[in-house]
C-alpha cells in the first residue's frame, strides 16, 4: 500500500495504482478521454495533466505510478493552466458543430470545454476536415473532423474485441481513424466504441439524427437475448424506443453490450408487429377484438379436449419469453390437464430428464466461470452464441486461463486456445471419451463406470485432460452445438464424470435471455410430451407462446408439418411471420419485452426483473395478462394476478422461495447411450447469432451486417471431391425428402463427413433436423 | 500477388525475428512488396498482412505512417529531394528548384510520360553530401549540382 | 566524402578504399581484439561495465546519457529474453555521423554490441537502420554474414559458451523513430509511436522484455573503451565529458563533413578543420547539437568548446554532435520556418499538443515569412510552445518548441521587423 495526498486529501492505494485510479477511489474527477478503466493505457490526450509536487512538469494522471508519499494537486493553477492548454489545442481544429451532433448533449468534449475552454478562439487558420468513413450498418464515423485522436476505439477492437478492426492511419495532424480500406466493423461487439467514443465521431447509425438525447427518457431493462442478462439502459421518445445503452454491472456486461442487445431494438417499431388479434377463417386472416379471439381460443381448446383428451394438446414456448409468462402458460396447462410443455423447441435429446437433478445452468456465477484456471468449451460457436462472455473469457485467457474447445465448427476465439478438437456432432462423444480416458491415466486411485476401453486419445486430448488436472477450478461448459445436439445426455454425462474426476464443474451456457427460468418452469410434467415427442408424434392442437415454428424447431420440416395436421394453432407472439400466417389459426399480438413487466432468470440464475418501458403497440397486450384471462375464462381457479410481481411471486413460492437450490446441472446415474453410428453425411447447423430470437431476426440493421448474409453450406473438400461438386457451386441438399438448392464452399477446417449448414434461417427452414443426415448431390 | 523471389525475401526478413513476432517483418515486407510492384495498392497491403498473420488495418497503418512507402502510383523514378534546413545550407533549395524547372513539374507530381516523381523529402542523414536525392528510395546520390542532375537525369531511362 | 578523425572509431580507417568496411579490414587495425580478449580471459561482466563507466562514455544519441550507468540498469539474472537494440535511426537534421561509421567501419558497430551484448547478457539484438540510407543497411547485412561466417556472430562465439546474434532492420522514413521506444514499436512492427515511461526499455522494452538501447556511436566506441582502457578513452576528452566525438559539420562551410575530435576542442577549432565559412560570408549561427538543440549567435558560439558542458552552459545543447553553420545571408524566419514544418511533418500524432501545436507554430512562422505577421504572433508563439513542451509522451514536441524559443530570442529584431516590414531584415540567399 502506498500513501498519496490529492488536493489535500490523504489516502492510501494498492500499490501499482496510477494517480488516476487513486483519484477515482477517493471520488476526485480529473478531466480525460483517452483513459478507460477497461482499457490499456494511452496517455495520448493529456487532458489528466494534473501537478505533483517535486516533478518538474505537469504529468498525466493516467499514467503516472503513484509513489509512497507524494502529493498531487489537480486543481492548482499548474494544473488547470496545463489542462486548459489541452483543451484549446482539441478544440483548434474541432468543427464546434454542436448544434448538430448526436453526441450533443452527452459529449465529453462539449462538457469539458465549457470548463476548461477559452472563451473566443485563438485559432485562425482553417480547420481540418477529415472525409467519412464507413464502418458498416451499426458504426456511422460520417463526421471524423470530430475526432480527437483518443484511440479508445483502436484500443477496443484490439484489447476488448480480440481484432484490430479500427486503425489510426497517416500520422500527425493527418492521423485518421478508419477501418481497412474494403472493410467494415463486424466484431459482434462493435458497438461499444459508440459508447467509447467522447465525441460525436462514431455514433449509431440507426439512431442517428432521430432525437436528442436531452428529449429521451432513460428506463432500465434487460436484454432479452442471449444468457448472460446484460443490463441495459433504453431510452424513449414519444413512447417509441429510440436506443439501447449498456447498464454497468461489472458482474454481468461489465460496462458493454452486444451488438444484438444494442441494435435488436428496431424490430420492436418494425412493420412486422403484430398489433391487432387475427383469427383465420375459411383461410382467409380476419382482424378481430380480444373477446371474440380469447374465445375463439377456448372453444378451441376445449373441444380438442373433449374430442381427443387433454394428451393431444401442447404448449411450446420460447426460453426468451419471461417468468411470468412461461409460469401463467404452464398454469394454464395445467387447468387444462395438459402436460406437455417444453421450451426446447431447438433441442433433440431429452434423455436425460428423468435423471437430472435440477435446472441446467452455469454451474457457478459469471465472475466465477471468468476465473476458471482452465476451461473446457464442447459444441459451441462462443463468440456467436454468448458475445460478452466470450469477449470476457478472452480477458480470462489473457490472465492464464486456458481454454480448449471440442467443437464441430473451428470458431476463432480471437484469443489463444490451448488445444482444439474439431470433429463431427457424434465425435465430441468420442473427443470427451478421450480426455476422460486421459484424465483418469493421470489420476492414478480413480476410475469411472463410463467404458472408454477402446479409446486412444490424441495429443489433444491429453492437452486438455493436462489442463483439467493440473488446474484446480476446472469447468466443462456446454454451448448451444452441444445442447441441441442428439447427443446433448451423453454429453452431459461425459461432461460430470469428468467435472467429478477433475474436481471441476460443468456449465451449461444459457442459450436465451431466459433459458434457466424456461428449465425451472416449463418442462413437461408427468407423462407430457417432450418437445421432441410433440412433433414426432403429433398433437391435434399447439399453443405457441414467442415461437416461431419455422426458425425456432431442431426440425422445422417435422415441426411444420405437424402443426399443417393440427385442428387448432395459438400463436402467441409480438410479430407477423409467413411461417405463421401459413401454421396459425388465431394470432394474439403479445407485448415484447418493452412493454411488459417481466423477470429473466440469466445462466448464472440470477432473476432480474424489468418494467416496461413504453406502453404496447396497437392492440398488444402483455402475454401474462393474456394468459390470466385465458384462465378467467377456462373458469380456472387461481388466475387472479393484479400485476407481474404477484405472478413471479407465486412462481418464485413454488419453487420455495429461492430458486438457486434448484439448480444442478448433476444426474442420478451416469450411462451412455450407445449412439447409432451414422452413415453418411451429417449436417451441422448451428443458429446464426442474428437468426436467434424473433427480435434480432427483424432488426434491418443487424440484417444487414456481415453476421446476417445468407448462409452457405461448407464442406470439407474432400466431402466436396466426394460427391463430384466444386467450391462455389450450387448443389443439392436435402433431408427427410425435402430438397433445398444452396451454393457451397469448401472449408478444409470442417471434420470429414459433415456439410455445415447454418439452421433457422428462411433459406433453409424447409430442411430437417439441425444434426441429421443430410444428402449433397449435384445441382 | 508477389513473385516466389519476393516471398522468399519476405521470408528471411521473418526469421531475424522470434518466432511469435512476424508481425515486426511488415515493414521489410511491405518494402519488398512496393520494390516489386511499384506501389502499394489496398490488395497489396491486405496481401502482405494476411501472409504474415496481422489484421489488415494493422498493416495499413504502417503502410501509411512511414512516407518512403507510396499509396499511389508513382514515375519509374521516385526522386526525392531533402530541402531540410542543414541540406538548403548546402544548395537542397536550388537543386529542388532546378529538378522542378527541368523535369516541368511540382512536388508530389509526375511528369506526363509516367517516368519521374519529384517528392520533398526530410532529412536523410546525409547533410554532408548536401544536396542529396533519392532515387527510387534506395539510391542516394550526393553532391548534386546542376550538372550532376543533368548527367543522373540522362541516366535514368 | 572523407572523414577528418583524431579519434577512436576512425582510427586507422582509410575512406578512400572501398574495402575499408570489410573484416578482413578491420581486423588488421585491431578489430575483434577486444571482444577476443574478454572472451579468452573471461573478463567478467561486471568489469565489462566497470571499464565503460570509467570511460566516462556519454550516449552519443542526443542525451548523452552516461552509457555505463545504462547497461548496469539492464536485469542481470532475468529468466526471460533480453535485447539489445542499436539506434541508427539518424533522422535529426544535420546529423549524419552514424552513417559513415555504417558505411566505413561497421565491425567497430557489431564488436561493440557483441561486447555489450556479453555484459549484460543478451543473446539477441537489432540494429534500426533508417531507411533512406539503404544500401548501407544492404552494406551492414554484409558485414553481419561477415561476422557470422567468422564466428563472432552466433552460437558458442569463438568457441565458448557465449551465443549472440545481430539482425539488421530498416525503417522506412519516419524521424520519430529515433526516440527509443517509437524505435521499439516500429521494431515491433508497428507505428513508430513512442511510449509512455515509465516503464522504460530497461524493464519493458521490446516485446515486453527488458531492452538495452543505444545509439551507433555510441556502441562503436566501446571495442577502444576495452581494448585501450576507459581511462585512455576518457583521457582523450576533458572529465564528464570522455572521449572523442564525431561532430557532422553542414551547413556554409567549405568542408562539410564528420568530423571525430576531442571532446573540449574549441568550436572555433573546429569550424577551421572544416575548411572556415564559405565564400568568406560572416558567421551568424549555429545550431551546435541537431536541429532539435537551440540556435545560438556566431559569436557566443565562437567562444564555445565542443562538449556537453561548455554547450549546456552557452543555452543550448551538444544533441547528436550535429553542428549546422549559417552565414550572413540568412533570413532567420525563413530558416525557422523549414525546421517548423519539419516537426510538424514527423509529429508522430499520438499527443494532442504536439499533433496540434507543431502545426500551429508552423502556420504562425509560415505567416510571418510571407509577410501575414500580427503584433501579438510572437506572444502566441512563445504561448503556445508553453503549452507544448514537457507536456507530451516524448521529447519531440520539446524538439519543436526549442528552435522557436531560442530562434525568436537571439533574432528577435528579425522576426519583429518581418511583421512591421511584411519583408525579410536581410536579403536571404540559402547558399
Ligand atoms: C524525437 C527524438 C529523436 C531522436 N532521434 C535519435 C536518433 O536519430 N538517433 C539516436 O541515436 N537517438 C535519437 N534520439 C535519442 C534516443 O531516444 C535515445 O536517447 C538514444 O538512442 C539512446 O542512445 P545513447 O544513450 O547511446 O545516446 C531521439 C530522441 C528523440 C526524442
Ligand atoms: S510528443 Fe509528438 S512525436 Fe512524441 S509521442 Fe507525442 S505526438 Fe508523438
Ligand atoms: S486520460 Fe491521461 S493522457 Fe488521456
Amino acid at each position: 500500500m502506498l500513501e498519496i495526498e490529492i488536493d489535500g486529501k490523504k489516502l492510501t492505494v494498492p500499490t501499482g495504482s496510477t494517480v488516476m485510479d487513486a483519484a477515482h477511489s477517493n471520488g476526485t474527477y480529473i478531466p480525460h478521454f483517452c483513459y478507460h478503466k477497461k482499457l490499456s493505457i494511452a496517455a495520448n490526450c493529456r487532458m489528466c495533466l494534473v501537478e505533483v509536487e517535486k516533478a518538474p512538469k505537469p504529468l498525466p494522471a493516467c499514467a503516472t505510478p503513484v509513489t509512497d508519499g507524494m502529493k498531487v494537486h489537480t486543481h492548482s493553477d499548474t494544473a488547470v493552466k496545463a489542462q486548459q492548454g489541452v483543451m484549446e489545442f482539441l478544440l483548434i481544429n474541432h468543427p464546434l458543430d454542436c448544434p448538430i451532433c448526436d453526441q450533443g448533449g452527452e459529449c465529453q468534449l462539449q462538457d469539458l470545454a465549457v470548463g476548461y475552454g477559452g472563451v473566443s478562439s485563438r485559432y485562425q487558420e482553417e480547420k481540418r476536415a477529415v472525409p467519412a468513413k464507413e464502418m458498416g450498418p451499426l458504426v456511422s464515423a460520417a463526421e471524423m473532423s470530430r475526432c480527437i485522436h483518443c484511440t479508445r476505439c483502436v484500443r477496443f477492437t484490439e484489447e476488448i474485441g480480440g481484432y484490430q478492426e479500427i486503425g489510426m492511419a497517416h500520422r500527425g495532424e493527418h492521423s485518421q481513424i478508419l477501418p481497412f480500406l474494403n472493410k467494415t466493423v463486424d466484431s459482434e461487439i462493435s458497438g461499444n466504441v459508440i459508447d467509447l467514443c467522447p465525441v460525436g465521431a462514431l455514433t449509431s447509425k440507426p439512431f442517428r439524427y432521430s432525437a436528442r438525447p436531452w428529449e429521451l427518457s432513460r428506463r432500465k431493462t434487460v436484454s432479452p437475448h442471449d444468457g448472460l442478462g446484460a443490463n441495459m439502459i433504453v431510452q424513449v421518445k414519444h413512447n417509441r424506443v429510440m436506443r439501447a445503452l449498456p447498464l454497468e454491472n461489472e458482474a454481468i456486461n461489465e460496462c458493454w453490450l452486444a451488438d444484438r442487445d444494442r441494435f435488436s431494438y428496431e424490430a420492436l417499431s418494425s412493420d412486422a408487429r403484430l398489433t391487432r388479434p387475427m383469427v383465420k377463417q375459411g383461410g382467409q386472416w380476419i382482424e378481430t377484438e380480444w373477446q371474440a379471439a380469447l374465445e375463439y381460443i377456448v372453444k378451441g381448446l376445449r373441444g380438442v379436449t373433449r374430442d381427443h383428451g387433454a394428451d393431444a394438446i401442447g404448449f411450446l414456448a420460447t426460453p426468451h419469453s419471461t417468468v411470468e409468462e412461461l409460469y401463467l402458460a404452464k398454469k394454464l396447462a395445467g387447468a387444462l390437464g395438459v402436460e406437455s410443455t417444453d421450451y426446447r423447441t431447438r433441442h433433440a435429446d431429452f434423455s436425460r430428464d428423468a435423471a437430472q437433478q435440477g435446472a441446467l445452468w452455469l454451474g457457478s456465477s459469471i465472475v466465477e466461470l471468468a476465473a476458471a484456471n482452465a476451461l473446457l468449451v464442447v459444441g459451441s460457436v462462443l463468440r456467436k452464441e454468448q458475445p460478452l462472455l466470450a469477449a470476457r473469457l478472452r480477458q480470462s485467457v489473457k490472465k492464464g486461463m486456458a481454454l480448449s474447445v471440442i467443437s464441430p465448427i473451428q470458431e476463432n476465439l480471437l484469443s489463444h486456445v490451448h488445444a482444439r478438437l474439431t470433429v463431427s456432432p457424434v465425435a465430441m462423444l468420442d473427443s470427451l471419451k478421450a480426455v476422460l480416458k486421459a484424465v483418469l491415466a493421470r489420476k492414478a486411485d480413480a476410475s469411472s463406470t463410463l467404458d472408454v476401453v477402446s479409446i486412444t486419445p490424441c495429443a489433444q486430448a491429453e492437452a486438455i485432460a493436462d489442463s483439467l488436472v493440473n488446474n484446480d477450478n476446472a469447468v466443462i461448459a456446454l454451448g448451444n452445438l452441444a445442447q441441441h445436439s442428439p447427443h446433448f445426455g451423453d454429453l452431459l454425462t461425459l461432461a460430470n464424470e469428468l467435472a467429478r474426476l477433475t474436481g471441476g464443474r460443468v456449465a451449461v451456457l444459457g442459450e436465451a435471455a431466459n433459458s434457466v427460468g424456461a428449465e425451472l418452469t416449463f418442462k413437461p410434467s408427468g407423462k407430457g410430451a417432450n418437445a421432441g415427442q410433440m412433433f414426432s408424434v403429433p398433437k391435434k392442437a399447439y399453443v405457441l407462446l414467442n415461437t416461431e415454428l419455422d426458425c425456432d424447431s431442431h426440425n422445422p420440416h417435422r415441426a411444420l408439418k405437424a402443426v399443417e395436421q393440427a385442428e387448432m394453432v395459438v400463436a402467441m407472439s409480438a410479430f407477423r411471420s409467413d411461417a405463421a400466417l401459413q401454421y396459425a389459426d388465431v394470432m394474439l399480438p403479445i407485448a415484447p419485452f418493452t412493454e411488459t413487466s417481466g423477470a429473466f432468470v440469466n445462466m448464472e440464475g440470477l432473476l432480474q426483473a424489468f418494467n416496461g418501458v413504453v406502453k404496447p403497440l396497437g392492440d398488444a397486450r402483455p402475454a401474462w395478462k393474456v394468459l390470466r384471462v385465458l384462465g378467467n375464462m377456462l373458469g380456472a381457479p387461481g388466475f387472479e394476478f393484479e400485476s407481474a410481481e404477484q405472478v413471479r411471486a407465486e412462481w418464485l413460492a413454488g419453487l420455495g422461495g429461492e430458486l438457486k437450490s434448484k439448480l444442478n446441472n448433476g444426474l442420478s446415474s451416469l450411462t451412455l447411450a450407445t449412439p447409432s453410428s451414422a452413415s453418411g453425411l451429417v449436417r451441422v447447423g448451428e443458429v446464426p447469432m442474428y437468426q436467434a430470437d424473433a427480435l434480432c431476426r427483424r432488426a434491418p440493421s443487424l440484417q444487414a451486417t456481415a453476421d446476417a448474409r445468407a448462409p452457405r453450406a461448407s464442406a470439407h473438400s474432400s466431402v466436396l471431391a466426394a460427391a463430384g461438386v466444386q467450391s462455389g457451386q450450387e448443389v443439392s441438399l436435402k433431408q427427410e425428402g425435402a430438397a433445398i438448392r444452396i451454393a457451397i464452399d469448401a472449408d478444409d477446417s470442417l471434420p470429414l463427413g459433415v456439410v455445415r449448414l447454418a439452421a433457422a434461417h428462411p433459406a433453409t427452414v424447409a430442411l430437417g433436423g439441425m444434426f441429421n443426415s443430410i444428402e449433397l448431390a449435384q445441382g | 500477388m508477389l513473385s516466389p523471389d519476393a516471398l522468399k525475401q519476405i521470408d528471411r526478413e521473418v526469421a531475424k525475428y522470434p518466432a511469435d513476432q512476424a508481425r515486426s517483418a511488415v515493414m521489410g515486407a511491405l518494402r519488398i512488396a512496393q520494390t516489386e510492384l511499384g506501389w502499394l495498392s489496398t490488395e497489396t497491403i491486405e496481401f502482405v498482412a494476411n501472409y504474415l498473420g496481422i489484421p489488415p488495418v494493422a498493416a495499413y497503418e504502417v503502410a501509411t505512417f512511414y512516407n518512403m512507402y507510396d499509396l499511389k502510383p508513382v514515375g519509374k523514378y521516385k526522386i526525392t529531394v531533402c530541402t531540410n534546413l542543414p541540406c538548403a545550407l548546402g544548395g537542397g533549395v536550388d537543386c529542388a528548384d532546378y529538378l522542378k524547372h527541368k523535369l516541368g513539374i511540382g512536388f508530389g507530381e509526375t511528369t506526363p510520360d509516367g517516368k519521374f516523381t519529384l517528392v520533398e523529402g526530410e532529412c536523410m542523414g546525409a547533410c554532408g553530401d548536401a544536396p542529396v536525392l533519392l532515387v527510387n528510395n534506395h539510391s542516394m546520390c550526393s553532391f548534386m549540382s546542376h550538372e550532376a542532375i543533368d548527367k543522373k537525369l540522362a541516366e535514368l531511362k | 566524402m572523407a572523414v577528418f578523425t583524431q579519434g577512436v572509431i576512425f582510427e586507422g580507417v582509410d575512406t578512400s578504399d572501398p574495402n575499408c568496411w570489410t573484416l578482413d579490414a578491420y581486423v588488421k587495425r585491431g578489430g575483434y581484439e577486444a571482444l577476443k580478449r574478454i572472451l579468452q580471459q573471461g573478463i567478467s561482466q561486471d568489469d565489462v561495465i566497470a571499464e565503460v563507466k570509467g570511460s566516462s562514455l556519454r550516449g552519443r544519441g542526443g542525451a548523452g546519457f552516461p552509457t555505463g550507468l545504462k547497461w548496469s540498469f539492464m536485469p542481470r539474472n532475468f529468466p526471460g529474453d533480453k535485447y539489445l537494440v542499436c539506434n541508427t535511426d539518424e533522422g535529426e537534421p544535420g546529423t549524419f555521423k552514424d552513417r559513415d561509421i555504417l558505411r566505413f567501419n561497421p565491425h567497430s558497430l557489431i564488436e561493440g554490441m557483441i561486447i555489450a551484448g556479453y555484459a549484460m547478457g543478451v543473446k539477441r539484438a537489432y540494429n534500426y537502420i533508417h531507411g533512406e540510407i539503404f544500401e548501407d543497411y544492404v552494406l551492414f547485412e554484409r558485414a553481419l554474414d561477415e561476422a557470422r561466417a567468422a564466428g563472432f556472430l552466433g552460437e558458442n562465439i569463438l568457441g565458448t559458451s557465449f551465443t549472440f546474434d545481430l539482425f539488421a532492420h530498416h525503417g522506412y522514413g519516419a524521424y520519430i523513430c529515433g526516440e527509443e521506444t517509437a524505435l521499439l514499436e516500429s521494431l515491433e512492427g508497428k507505428k513508430g509511436q513512442p511510449r509512455f515511461k515509465p516503464p522504460f526499455p530497461a524493464s519493458f522494452g521490446l516485446y515486453g522484455k527488458p531492452t538495452t538501447i543505444n545509439n551507433t556511436e555510441s556502441f562503436a566506441s566501446v571495442p577502444f573503451i576495452i581494448r585501450d582502457g576507459g581511462q585512455k578513452f576518457l583521457e582523450a576528452g576533458k572529465p564528464n565529458n570522455g572521449g572523442t566525438k564525431l561532430f557532422s559539420v553542414s551547413g556554409h562551410v567549405n568542408r562539410p563533413g564528420n568530423y571525430e575530435i576531442p571532446l573540449g576542442t574549441p568550436f572555433s577549432v573546429l569550424l577551421e578543420m572544416a575548411g572556415g565559412m564559405k565564400n568568406g560570408k560572416k558567421l551568424k549561427a549555429v545550431i551546435p547539437g541537431g536541429s532539435s538543440a537551440p540556435v545560438l549567435p556566431g559569436d557566443i558560439m565562437m567562444d564555445c568548446t565542443m562538449d556537453y558542458d561548455s554547450i549546456s552552459k552557452a543555452g543550448s545543447m551538444l544533441g547528436s554532435g550535429a553542428v549546422i553553420v549559417m552565414n550572413e545571408d540568412i533570413c532567420m524566419v525563413k530558416a525557422l520556418e523549414r525546421l517548423a514544418y519539419f516537426y510538424h511533418e514527423e509529429s508522430c500524432g499520438q499527443c494532442t499538443p504536439c499533433r496540434e501545436g507543431t502545426g500551429w507554430l508552423y502556420r504562425v512562422i509560415h505567416r510571418i515569412e510571407h509577410g501575414q505577421g500580427r503584433p501579438d504572433d510572437l506572444d502566441l508563439l512563445t504561448s503556445v510552445g508553453n503549452n507544448m513542451a514537457g507536456r507530451t509522451i516524448c521529447a519531440l514536441a520539446d524538439a519543436a518548441v526549442f528552435p522557436v524559443r531560442s530562434f525568436t530570442k537571439h533574432f528577435r529584431h528579425e522576426f519583429e521587423y518581418h511583421i512591421e516590414h511584411k519583408k525579410c531584415l536581410v536579403e536571404h540567399k540559402w547558399c
